[in-house]
């Protein structure tokens, strides 16, 4: 096993009185790509919102249990929310570029996180992290033109782009792909595989093609029982193992296709 | 479907032919209500030309109406409209804000909303009324541009708080993860995006709340703006009148000329209102974001 990056114990997640999931114990191994797949509606994007604390911002939502980041809680009152999620980037399913340019929407973070370079110095995070997410060849020639003014895989770049401007440890992607056509998704599974290098991914996805080229392991998240709505992990291990000898019954029927 | 025998009777011509006589009645609906406002426009520019003349700005009122001008009611109406703006906007929109993105979602944050928004259609004298009391005797402001301002600011406060949260609420989710998803406080994230994204919706609430006040009388009469004002206003705490009522009280002169004299007021005030409107419109189609 890997050194860990993320661990998580007896997380559950509530909104309102529904328990969305339940009792999720989970290793997220360093500078691995971890998978998180699962039917609809199981809880993938809510475990996946829980590592960074953006869960909280849905009224009515509320976490039990703990996530060790660092040696701490994430999850301590002690903990910001904002510090955490400095240190946990995040990338969406839709891309959300800022409706700013290509520039200032890397600058940004950089800005507000405390960044005090002098001019050239932006210049040069900007090219870095634009250069991590294979954009850099793309948009060097027109840095101020509007980041909306891209096509979708590149604003889905972008978005990584600004992510890894602020040299987060981790970088959750919550179906980073599913918006996108087949060769922006190849580059951004390319990405991902040339990121791992430096950082600790999690990706959430239904396409479970993707999960198997890209990631070194994968979570299986399924419902408790029929009756119950509440989602959890049923198993873990290397994405080799989960696909080609599962020990659980239905972690099998999902990736042969036999159900979900 | 197999097995069932349907006949249909299409009857197209009869069809179309109810389509137009309903398409003809909406029409008249539309040129009813565009005869009369052309109608009044044109009644009033044509009544009001002979006073249309450069008198009309320089002149201060009078009993003769060769000689009577709007000078210091058009000097009211401006002084009224800034300083309101200057104190309606910071409030309403930071009322807005407040409410939109920091209150949390409970039960005083919604009676509040509720209250707010009620607040927006109460008729304009009943804060007439509250400004004589609270500002003109309350404060001991007396019936000066000041009292004016502070009630004209109450008046549109509620619509300012309204569109502004309409236009904050207008961006989108998105944008607000994904500032916060890169460490940004909530605060930064107002301040950078969605206040940045919004401005334009709040820019045109506000100028569309400031043409109402701007043609507002009833409040202004209740807490007593005088209609016969032969200086210049010097300051906020001088008495002052405004257009319409400086229109309104012409109107209720007896001799033809005075009622000439108000078309030609009304024309001066449409005027303010369409290039208002026009400013509304022109930024509105020039900061709105496209997501």
């Amino acid at each position: 096993m890997d050194p860990i990056a993320l661990e998580i114990r007896n997380l559950r997640v509530y909104y309102d009185d529904f328990l969305a999931i339940k009792d999720v114990n989970l290793s997220i191994p360093k500078n691995q790509i971890t998978a998180i797949i699962g039917p609809s509606g199981v809880g993938k994007s809510t475990l996946l919102r829980a590592m960074n604390r953006m869960n909280e911002l849905v009224p009515g939502c509320r976490t039990e249990g703990e996530i060790f980041f660092d040696g701490v809680n994430i999850y301590d009152p002690k903990v910001d929310p904002v510090e955490v999620r400095r240190r946990i980037g995040m990338v969406f399913q839709k891309p959300n570029p800022f409706p700013k340019s290509i520039y200032e929407n890397v600058a940004w973070g950089l800005r507000i996180n405390g960044f005090r370079g002098s001019r050239s110095q932006m210049d040069e995070m900007v090219e870095q992290a634009l250069r991590a997410a294979a954009l850099w060849d793309e948009v060097k020639d027109k840095l101020h033109q509007s980041g909306l003014s891209l096509s979708g895989g590149q604003q889905q770049r972008l978005c990584i782009a600004r992510a890894v401007a602020l040299q987060p440890e981790i970088i959750l992607l919550d179906e980073p792909a599913s918006a996108l056509d087949p060769i922006a998704t190849l580059k951004i599974e390319e990405l991902m595989r040339e990121l791992k290098k430096d950082y600790t991914l999690v990706i959430v996805t239904h396409n479970m093609q993707q999960a198997a080229r890209v990631s070194d392991y994968t979570a299986m998240m399924m419902l408790t029982s029929q009756g119950e709505r509440s989602g959890t992990v049923i198993e873990f291990d290397r994405t080799k193992t989960i696909f080609t000898n599962p020990r659980d019954k239905r972690t099998e029927d999902y990736v042969t296709g036999r159900f979900g | 479907m197999k097995g069932y025998e349907v006949r249909f009777e299409p009857d197209l011509p009869r069809r179309q032919a109810v389509g137009r006589i309903w398409q003809g009645v909406a029409l008249l609906a539309i040129l009813m209500g565009i005869a009369v406002l052309l109608t009044l426009l044109v009644r009033v520019f044509l009544d009001g030309l002979p006073y249309l003349r450069p008198q009309l700005f320089t002149e201060f009122p009078s009993r003769f109406p060769d000689k009577a001008g709007l000078r210091s009611a058009l000097q009211g109406s401006i002084w009224l409209m800034v300083l309101t703006a200057l104190l309606s906007f910071p409030l309403g929109v930071g009322a807005g804000i407040y409410l939109e993105e920091f209150a949390p979602k409970n039960a005083i944050t919604r009676f509040i909303e509720i209250n707010i928004a009620n607040l927006a259609g109460v008729p304009s004298i009943i804060y007439g009324l509250l400004g004589l009391g609270l500002f003109v005797r309350g404060l001991g402001l007396g019936r000066s541009l000041l009292a004016g301002v502070l009630t004209m600011t109450l008046v549109i406060l509620p619509v300012i708080i309204v569109s502004t949260r309409e236009s904050l609420r207008a961006v989108p989710a998105s944008i607000r993860e994904a500032a916060l998803a890169l460490g940004a406080s909530r605060w930064e994230m107002v301040r950078d995006h969605v206040l940045v994204y919004s401005m334009g919706g709040i820019l045109t609430g506000m100028i569309l709340a400031l043409s109402r006040a701007i043609g507002e009388t009833a409040p202004l009469i209740t807490i007593g703006a005088l209609t016969y004002i032969a200086f210049d206003p010097r300051g906020p705490l001088d008495i002052f009148t405004v257009l319409p009522i400086q229109i309104f009280n012409w109107v209720s002169m007896p001799q033809e000329a005075f009622h000439r004299l108000a078309a030609a007021g009304i024309v001066i005030l449409l005027a303010v209102l369409l290039s208002m409107n026009a400013l509304a419109i022109w930024l509105r189609n020039r900061l709105q974001k496209r997501w």
